[in-house]
């Protein structure tokens, strides 16, 4: 089955290269386990050789790739702050976050910080107050030239080709944060003891961590392997707070939002090619 | 043979030290477990038992590396119910109790692998109201 | 001739049994380490590398260091240190085992190590540092043991072992090259982010190993009658004062470009080192009186050295310079480099790092197994010269 996926992918790659492929497929995973029963990612079956192999297979065939992005319109948060808020909850519910509740051990994925801190080489003097006042939403850049998966000594990191998200495998990662001395947009959490007791609540459809081992926000991989959104935007469901989907397919609904609306990336002068932006 | 006197006792004391498993066990293999059987009373697994038995680790591997690596969250098919590969999405939906399935082999075996230190058994789960 | 290591005066045998209860206090305290995990130690989500890491760092430099009397032995044929290259070959064997203890220690699932062996990733310079640390580890051992075995006989070491005695220079500048590599290829760390860290990593590298290796020479005249000579001693004080300049130099060129461009990302951290830095109206300088220290010790020495009398005429004083510039080398690149590199975190926040006492314990207990590892092999060099002079 294998082999005859890889084969398919071949010659989906091809077609495509040749022109001849389908429209980019508007994908938020290159996989949907499951997909039909839940009765999403229909019309995704544009790829003409794509339908005959079924659900599993066809999600692969975008040869340039997807890459996974995310909108935040700080606008609506700084309206509506509890957005965020909300946002982060479903986020540590969804993925068994401990709540260590001190500076030195804490673990988080999404949270929120000041604009100073989130931009730290952007000019904040004399920020508009409801800006300068407001919190924003940190989270993991998803590069699409990470330093950390450069840095990583056994690829526990790594970047998903398929969609570009930069992810951990726990399994493997040696806690020696490398990564973490990588980063450079402070993304990244490391299990300083068994979290297990912090976490308030288990989402049963996701694993914990053990101690010893690095952290950080996976763009909902899991959901997304499901047709669900990530958590976050989930979350804010039909504010737009957080804008999600596709980098490359200009037919997505996020860069129908980047073709309009000014935006802002945190440190891009370090050429990390950061994938998440923000409209202030 | 010179030191004749030290070298065999220490000779003796040698073996009877590296066979101390074997004769502290009074020379009997402890009885085999039985892992049981799901609850549910699911007959078929994705492969025959005896795979499974030899095999059951590899799998797991393959499907960790499918899932997180290869993006390739292919579903298992098992008399017409369907799985998401993972230890906790497919093997623990009929091996629901790990402590008479799991533990039960790897106990006698003397093998402590480190799948719970991360993912949740269903018990665990609800030790702490599991939702959905 | 590791029998040598079996027979000794009480001295020698209190000495390492003084070492051994601290490697004792150092194995009990990583047990605790090992069953909680890292939160035992002072490190944090921000300072995310503290004792263990920087000790690491420091150590290769003492390792590397050992080139400066393998180079001009065997490529300048300088024949005064045919007495004691072999001391910088062991030196760096107690070293390397400190730095690879080092790295277990900081690991946060130990029993995994050997993931960077199954999975190897040429895009990491852990995997280089891997290879050179294990191996000039090696070339080390080897090349110190054959030398020694063909000294001991009497006879001309084997034509080979040159080859590996080569090889292991320019190993032991690239063990100091690819660890200051770790550092200076990270986005967004802008203390570490300059391309001076390789050269001054070698400079302070060749002033710290040399003078432990003099210091180690004083020790033994007095407890082992080995006498290393004059003119080699005088030449690696002449080593030592010109590391220690370079290095001084480069220390001054990092200030100068970060205070001159004024560029926020080039002073903070030197700021945090020297002087302090203010955030929010809190003034964060835990580091401040050792990097003044290093500073005082730093220049006190070079002083010292600079003064014929200290150096050649008076033991105590050449002792005590070599002490002072090692010190101030430890603390310059044993704390401060690598502290300062996370204040501030890349948001722009602060977060100071105090080590634990179970950390302090541990870290102790390592330098006490290279000081272990150290004297064991040390003895076996001065059996051997005393069994040649007989």
């Amino acid at each position: 089955m294998d082999t005859q996926r890889r084969k398919f992918l071949k010659i989906a790659g091809a077609s495509v290269l040749a022109g001849i492929g389908a429209p980019a497929i508007i994908k938020l995973s290159a996989s949907t386990a499951l997909a039909s029963d839940h009765g999403v990612a229909a019309g995704a079956h544009g790829a003409p050789a794509g339908a005959a192999h079924g659900a599993a297979a066809h999600v692969e065939a975008v040869p340039q790739g997807v890459r996974l992005g995310m909108v935040i319109d700080m606008r609506k948060i700084i309206e509506q702050p509890v957005l965020l808020d909300n946002a982060i909850t479903a986020c540590n519910e969804a993925h068994n976050i401990p709540q260590i509740g001190n500076r030195k051990s804490e673990i988080k994925w999404i949270w929120k910080a000041p604009f100073e801190n989130v931009f730290p080489g952007e000019s904040n003097y004399h920020l508009a107050k409801n800006v300068e006042k407001s919190d924003f939403a940190v989270l993991c850049n998803h590069c699409d030239d990470p330093p950390c998966v450069r840095a990583c000594p056994t690829q526990a990191t790594f970047k998903v080709k398929e969609n570009g998200i930069v992810a951990m495998d726990f399994h493997r990662c040696i806690g020696c944060r490398f990564c973490m001395a990588a980063c450079p947009y402070g993304a990244r959490s490391f299990n300083w003891e068994d979290p297990r007791p912090y976490i308030k609540k288990y989402n049963n459809q996701f694993p914990s961590r053990m101690r010893g081992v690095v952290e950080k926000c996976n763009f909902c991989g899991e959901r997304l392997a499901l047709g669900q959104e990530p958590a976050c935007v989930e979350a804010c469901k039909g504010t737009g707070a957080i804008v999600f989907g596709d980098l490359n397919d200009a037919q997505s609904e996020i860069r129908q939002v980047l073709d309009k609306e000014f935006t802002i990336q945190r440190n891009t002068s370090l050429g990390t090619k950061p994938s998440v932006f923000y409209i202030v | 043979m010179y030191n004749k006197g030290t070298i065999i006792p220490g000779l003796i004391i040698f073996v009877l030290f590296v066979t101390f498993p074997i004769w502290f066990n009074g020379l009997k293999a402890a009885p085999a477990p039985k892992p049981e059987l799901p609850p549910g009373g699911e007959k078929k697994c994705i492969e025959s038992v005896e795979y499974m038995r030899a095999n059951h680790m590899q799998v797991l591997n393959q499907w960790r590396d499918n899932v997180l690596r290869d993006d390739k969250r292919t579903v298992v098919e098992v008399e017409g119910k369907k799985y998401r590969k993972g230890l906790q999405q497919a093997c623990m939906q009929c091996h629901s109790n790990k402590e008479k399935f799991c533990d039960n082999c790897h106990t006698f075996a003397a093998v402590t692998p480190y799948c719970w230190d991360c993912h949740l058994t269903p018990k665990e789960a609800a030790s702490k109201e599991g939702t959905r | 001739m590791i029998e040598k290591t079996l027979k000794g005066k009480p001295a020698y045998w209190i000495w390492l049994a003084f070492l051994g209860m601290f490697m004792a206090i150092g194995a009990f305290c990583y047990s605790r380490q090992f069953l909680f995990g890292l939160g035992m130690t002072g490190m944090s989500r921000d300072v995310s590398w503290g004792l263990y890491i920087s000790q690491f760092t420091f150590l290769v430099g003492v390792a590397a260091g050992g080139v400066m009397l393998v180079l001009p032995y065997y490529i300048h044929d300088f024949k005064e240190f045919g007495k004691i290259t072999i001391l910088g070959e062991f030196l760096a064997i107690a070293a390397i085992s400190m730095c690879l203890l080092f790295i277990m220690a900081d690991l946060g699932q130990p029993l995994r190590a050997l993931n960077v062996v199954f999975h190897p990733t040429p895009s990491s310079m852990l995997f280089y540092d891997m290879i050179v640390l294990n191996g000039y580890l090696f070339l080390n051992i080897l090349c110190g043991w054959v030398i020694l075995t063909a000294e001991r006989k009497g006879i001309h070491p084997p034509k080979w072992i040159y080859f590996f005695v080569y090889l292991s220079i320019p190993f032991a500048v690239s063990i100091h090259t690819v660890t200051a590599m770790l550092y200076c290829g990270l986005p967004g760390r802008h203390f570490w982010l300059s391309a001076i860290i390789a050269p001054r990593f070698l400079a302070s590298a060749f002033a710290a190993g040399p003078a432990l290796i003099i210091l180690a020479c004083l020790v033994l005249k007095r407890v082992a009658n080995f006498d290393a000579g004059k003119k080699a001693m005088d030449k690696l004080v002449t080593i030592i004062m010109y590391a220690a300049l370079l290095n001084t130099f480069f220390v001054f060129l990092e200030v100068f470009v970060g205070y001159y461009s004024n560029i926020p990302g080039h002073k903070h951290s030197i700021e945090y080192l020297f002087f302090g830095l203010e955030h929010h109206g809190h003034v964060y300088d835990n580091l401040v009186p050792f990097m003044w220290t290093s500073v005082i010790l730093n220049f006190g020495a070079l002083g010292l050295f600079a003064w014929p009398y200290a150096r050649k005429k008076n033991e105590f004083l050449l002792g005590l310079s070599c002490v002072m510039i090692f010190f101030a080398l430890w603390i310059d690149k044993g704390l401060g480099f690598v502290f300062a590199g996370f204040v501030p975190n890349p948001l722009e926040e602060i977060t100071e790092y105090i080590p634990t006492a179970n950390e302090l314990g541990i870290t102790l207990g390592i330098w006490a197994t290279g000081f272990f590892i150290l004297t064991l092999l040390y003895k076996i060099v001065i059996g051997c010269e005393h069994e040649m002079e007989h």
